[in-house]
């Protein structure tokens, strides 16, 4: 089934008070696009930590924040851009417990799991893309 | 007191509301002035109300636990109350613990607990 998006915006992410702002819009337009509290709380969580992790490991980058729809279903798609030092092995933080900065390293494996669709491309040197759709439930 | 999140007295407890969401500031505020004033009062007990946090992702999450951590160190036991149905879900989906931090629903039930955890230790005390 075809893909549409319904609207599109971009917000920058350079400075820790951007990661609460990208966190708001996001929280707004999933409860605008009928997101029952769960699917919000979710979908507002993955945003928050992905935001965080382009701000404090990509040395900042942006956010792109989408209403989807395909047919059947209505969603919220994001994508979270930085040009920092990538990640070297992809598998090992998607498996959770790894973290650089000596945190629990749940953010990525965390939001991967709050999520109904996630991709993720990184590699050393080419930062880091991630893009994440969820649908209204939770 | 630095922050902005007001830290009040009740009983032999400190109460606190987390109305704004935190951020590296607020949170390193938060947590000094939450110390000083274990070590100023000599509450045996800190209640976090947490209910009007919408989301609480990894990084709050982690502020809450060192603060709970930090207390602990100071001989004040923390309690988490008014943790949202949404946000207990998330937080257990993204396989988060919540490790060594004690909850409760609602601020009554976490100043209830702290009691009986003290009268447990008093009774420990004199046995
Ligand atoms: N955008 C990114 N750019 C570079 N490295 C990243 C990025 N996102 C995550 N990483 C790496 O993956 C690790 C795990 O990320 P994850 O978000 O799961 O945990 P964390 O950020 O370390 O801690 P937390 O559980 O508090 O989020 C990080 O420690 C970091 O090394
Ligand atoms: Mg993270």
């Amino acid at each position: 089934m075809t893909l549409r998006v319904e609207s599109s915006a971009e917000y920058p992410i350079v400075r820790e008070a951007d990661v609460i702002d990208v966190r708001r819009r996001v929280r707004k337009l999933a409860q605008e696009r009928g997101f029952d509290t769960f699917a919000t709380a979710a979908l507002t969580t993955g945003a928050s930590e992905l935001a965080r992790n382009a701000w404090v490991h990509g040395g900042g980058g942006e956010a792109r924040v989408e209403e989807v729809a395909d047919g059947l279903r209505r969603g919220v798609r994001l994508t979270f851009r930085d040009r920092g030092p990538g990640i070297a092995d992809i598998e090992r933080v998607l498996a959770g417990g790894f973290s650089t900065i000596r945190s629990l390293g749940l953010g990525l494996s965390g939001t991967r799991r709050l999520v109904d669709e996630f991709e993720i491309d990184s590699s050393p040197g080419r930062g880091t893309v991630v893009v994440v759709t969820k649908w209204t439930r939770f | 007191m630095r922050g902005a999140i007001p830290i009040l007295r009740v009983g032999p407890n400190l109460l606190t509301t987390v109305h704004v969401e935190l951020d590296d500031n607020i949170a390193d505020a938060f947590q000094q002035d939450v110390l000083q004033a274990i070590e100023r009062t000599g509450a045996k007990g800190l209640v976090i109300d947490i209910s009007s946090l919408d989301e609480v992702d990894t990084y709050v999450a982690r502020v809450l636990a060192d603060t709970g951590r930090m207390a602990g160190l100071m001989g004040a036991r923390t309690v988490l109350v008014g943790m949202r149905p949404e946000v207990a879900a998330t937080l257990v989906r993204m396989g988060y613990a919540m490790e060594g931090v004690e909850t409760a629903l609602d601020v009554d039930d976490g100043i209830a607990l702290l009691a009986v955890r003290r009268s447990v230790a008093g009774a420990k005390d004199t046995a």
